[in-house]
């Protein structure tokens, strides 16, 4: 079975700084794949590269068997594949419904003419189309209700699972979280944790980076470790959480139970 | 009939009520590219000019009528715009204003040695005949360009604009290509400001190079200040406050730009949403007639 | 000719060079590209035809008179138009910086009129010195010479002192020189205000050199400036005073094989090139945004 995504030898260096340094990484479709290292590993690198911010110095990308390697950013997007930021990067000023339309924009194609031309049984037919999928991603994601709230104005958790509707909004087929779980509580991490599951039920690879072992070790289907941009080992959580690489790496901080 | 009309009008207040409607072109031209998707245009005034210029030589040189005038005078504008902001809009924020800026005044020094455009003695252009009075014109363009600029906004397109202003890196990330919609952006703002040129040099009759330099461009961007930046009705009121002023406080004419400068810092500072920016038309209107609409609560609580 | 035209290229080009430097500093430490910038350099050469004129000063203390009114300019105008904008957007900051451009260009304007003064005769008598088969006055050396020491003045102060290390931490990363203990609000006022001085005395040399202040001086010097900030690379102290340099002997040259009615674009076609060349400039570094 070809994987859906895949790293081949790829890395990157940022003026003699190596971030990432030769990894392999294959993800399998449907699958749910966790990405986990010690801060300044490289992960959020990882997905910047995936996702065509950075091209990689050396390597490649391939996505469904073609390579993405140097593609711009919003390609990559139109392609299928949807993003979270570890920062949050939502449209502050805009509602949290049209942060979510925004996200459906490849779902669409009238533009200006098609502004202008407003009436138009197509454009209304696009326009209803397009509302009814933000709908239902921000019914996905629990958040329908606050539809016209200003996006700035929603609470830091809240914030996060509408970053996750927008990306949703794509109808990717590989989604990528870059810690979705930060600054959340245990309450709104366990629904977080249904939530992927249900995204991943829905039809969509997921790809997350995350620092809170608990939630990655009762989620992930496999486990890929990172340190100084090298992966030091792959597999199911039992075998990753036994590896003393990978306990090495993490120094016995405490974060593994 | 409607000449008639039109003529026993006072001409002076004809003349304020005709500037407003160019102002209001010319602003919510700009706030298209600056308001709305969030790209400083310090050199508008340079399509402006373009405009101005190419209406003027085709009612000289050539027949056309004047609707077509309009038309080209904004196509041309706009086919300038596309020309130069493919290179250009791929800088940031301050670069992409300085450039702005400086090919404005690339513009003005090149029409102001061109032989086409009479170099430093500017063009006399005679009122165009048309079954329609100047004003009535003017009026129908300004309307035109506040409904084209309300379609705009609540468009698939439009919403490609606000999200490349609000966060670019995150546009890209839900599929937007960022620069072949900035550009657009820019050739539709650029077609108003040239369409608002046209109509300015019809009306005033004279044009000169030396009219459209960086103070026309300031000119056009404290109105979009001064009501809001992206704010519709932000940009029709700042038009006409700042194309009304002149004829009320001409007697304070040598403070005007005096009072533009300290009005666009204390903007800046104490409202950078401008007087009207943040205020939703259609809500405020519906909840004084009584009707909440979809049970909004806009910045009610801070986020916690 | 060909040495002459060199000679007249570096006097102009140093003045480009001593505006640049203020431009490069500023947007070196808080990324704002100080559009009120230009004006400054303006009101300089005002308060130096002021000293000079009424006050009977000679040229250097004029200078000094000007350099220290327009430092004080200077901090009070981040004081009031940028530093409550420092969280906002940079558009704000931009717009704010525009409107306290044109304030000050319309006040100057009303204060002293739209026609261009001259300095009176006695300022700075200047002679002529031969050179090979060129000219050189006693009034271009002075401008070099004095752009040239306040630009060693200002490597010295960048370089050697305690501000000066402050500065440079500040520029590469403003949240850490804060939070390593330093005040991050006083280093971005002293370096408006050592930019100021830089952009004063330039603007007395000006004054001098084409013996013409006006209240239009500003933008035109200013956006020049600028340009020559950025073919040297923005936030780079030797790049503002080689972009200076540059500038200056192209622009002469440029009036010299014909272009003398393009003079002044010929500043915005090469800051219209550079930025989408190499928008890094000569000089300058690049900037990786962190995602």
């Amino acid at each position: 079975m070809t994987a859906l995504l895949k790293l081949d030898n790829a890395t990157i260096r940022f003026d003699g700084l190596v971030a990432v340094n030769g990894v392999d990484l294959e993800i399998e479709k449907g699958e749910i794949l966790a990405l986990i290292g010690p801060n300044g590993a490289g992960k959020s690198t990882i997905f910047n590269l995936i996702t065509g911010i950075y091209p990689p110095t050396e390597g490649g990308i391939s996505f469904n068997g073609k390579s993405i390697a140097g593609l711009p950013p919003y390609v990559i997007a139109g392609g299928g594949i949807g993003r979270t930021f570890q920062n949050i990067r939502l449209f502050k000023e805009l509602t949290v419904l049209e942060n979510v339309l925004i996200g459906a924009h490849t779902r669409g194609r009238w533009d200006l003419t098609g502004a202008l031309l407003k009436l138009l049984p197509q454009v209304r037919r696009e326009e209803g189309r397009l509302l009814k999928l933000a709908i239902h991603c921000l019914t996905q994601v629990g958040l329908a209700h606050k539809a016209y709230e200003q996006a700035c104005n929603l609470p830091y958790g809240e914030q996060r699972r509408l970053e996750i509707a927008r990306a949703l909004a794509i109808e990717p087929v590989l989604i990528l979280l870059d810690e979705p779980a930060a600054g959340m509580n245990p309450q709104e991490k366990r629904t977080l944790l249904e939530m992927v599951r249900n995204i991943r039920a829905a039809g969509v690879t997921v790809f997350l980076v995350e620092h809170d072992m608990k939630f990655v070790m009762g989620l992930s289907d496999r486990i890929a470790v990172l340190d100084y941009g090298v992966k030091i080992a792959e597999g199911r959580p039992e075998e990753v959480r036994a590896n003393p690489a990978v306990i090495e790496a993490y120094l016995g901080k405490g974060t593994m139970r | 009939m409607l000449h008639a009309f039109v003529n026993s009008i006072d001409p002076y207040f004809l003349q304020i009520l005709v500037n407003i409607g160019i102002g209001i072109t010319l602003a919510l031209g700009l706030n298209i590219i600056t308001g709305l998707t969030g790209q400083l245009s310090l050199g508008h005034a340079a399509f402006m000019s373009v405009g101005a210029f190419t209406g003027a030589l085709l009612t000289l040189k050539t027949g056309t009528p004047f609707y077509l005038n309009l038309l080209l005078s904004g196509l041309f504008s706009a086919a300038v715009a596309a020309l130069i902001g493919w290179p250009i809009l791929r800088l940031t924020g301050d670069y992409l204003a300085i450039c702005t800026l400086g090919f404005a005044e690339i513009v003005k020094v090149v029409f102001l040695n061109l032989e086409i455009t009479n170099k430093a003695l500017g063009l006399t252009v005679p009122t165009p005949t048309s079954a329609l009075p100047m004003p009535v014109i003017v009026l129908m363009v300004a309307i035109l360009a506040i409904v084209a600029s309300v379609l705009i906004q609540n468009s698939r397109f439009g919403r490609a604009l606000k999200a490349i202003r609000d966060d670019e890196i995150a546009a890209e990330s839900v599929g937007i290509n960022i620069a072949r919609y900035k550009v657009q952006s820019f050739a539709v703002s650029a077609f108003m400001a040239g369409v608002g040129g046209c109509l300015y040099a019809h009306f005033l009759g004279y044009i000169n190079p030396s009219d459209f330099g960086f103070l026309k461009s300031i000119d056009m961007l404290s109105m979009v200040v001064l009501g809001g930046l992206g704010s519709i009705p932000g940009a029709v009121f700042g038009a006409s406050i700042l194309s009304a002023a002149p004829e009320f406080l001409r007697f304070m004419s040598q403070y005007r730009m005096l009072v533009y400068g300290a009005l666009l810092v204390f903007l800046m500072v104490f409202r950078p949403n401008g007087l009207l920016g943040g205020v939703n038309l259609t809500d405020l209107v519906l909840r004084k007639l009584g009707i909440r609409r979809h049970g909004a609560t806009r910045n009610q609580e801070g986020s916690q | 000719m060909f040495l002459q035209q060199l000679i007249n290229g570096i006097a102009l080009g140093s003045t480009y060079a001593l505006i640049a430097l203020g431009y490069t500093m500023v947007y070196g430490i808080i990324a704002l590209i100080n559009f009120a910038h230009g004006e400054i350099f303006m009101v300089g050469a005002f308060v130096g035809l002021l000293m000079v004129g009424v006050f009977k000063l000679n040229i250097f203390l004029a200078m000094a008179c000007a350099m220290i009114f327009c430092m004080v300019l200077g901090v009070v105008i981040e004081f009031i138009a940028y530093r409550p904008l420092r969280k906002s957007s940079r558009l704000s900051a931009l717009i704010s910086a525009i409107g306290v451009s044109i304030f000050l260009s319309s006040l100057a304007l009303m204060v002293f009129g739209a026609n261009a003064k001259g300095f009176p005769e006695q300022a700075f008598s200047s002679r002529q010195i031969h050179i090979g088969n060129a000219d050189i006055s006693t009034l271009q050396l002075l401008i070099i010479g004095v752009s040239a020491a306040l630009m060693i003045g200002l490597e010295f102060i960048v370089q050697k002192t305690k501000i000066g290390k402050a500065m440079r931490a500040t520029s590469e990363d403003y949240n850490t020189a804060a939070l390593m203990g330093v005040n991050v609000n006083f280093v971005i006022s002293f370096t408006f205000a050592l930019g100021s001085a830089l952009a004063a005395a330039g603007g007395v040399l000006v004054g001098m050199l084409f013996n013409a202040v006006s209240f239009n001086m500003g933008l035109m010097a200013g956006l020049k400036a600028f340009a020559a900030a950025v073919l040297g690379g923005i936030g780079s102290i030797p790049g503002a005073m080689l972009g200076g340099l540059l500038l200056g002997v192209t622009e002469v040259f440029g009036v010299a094989i014909g272009y003398s009615s393009y003079r002044d674009a010929i500043a915005f076609a090469i800051l219209v090139l550079v930025l989408l060349v190499r928008p890094t400039g000569l000089l300058g570094r690049k900037v990786m945004t962190k995602v």
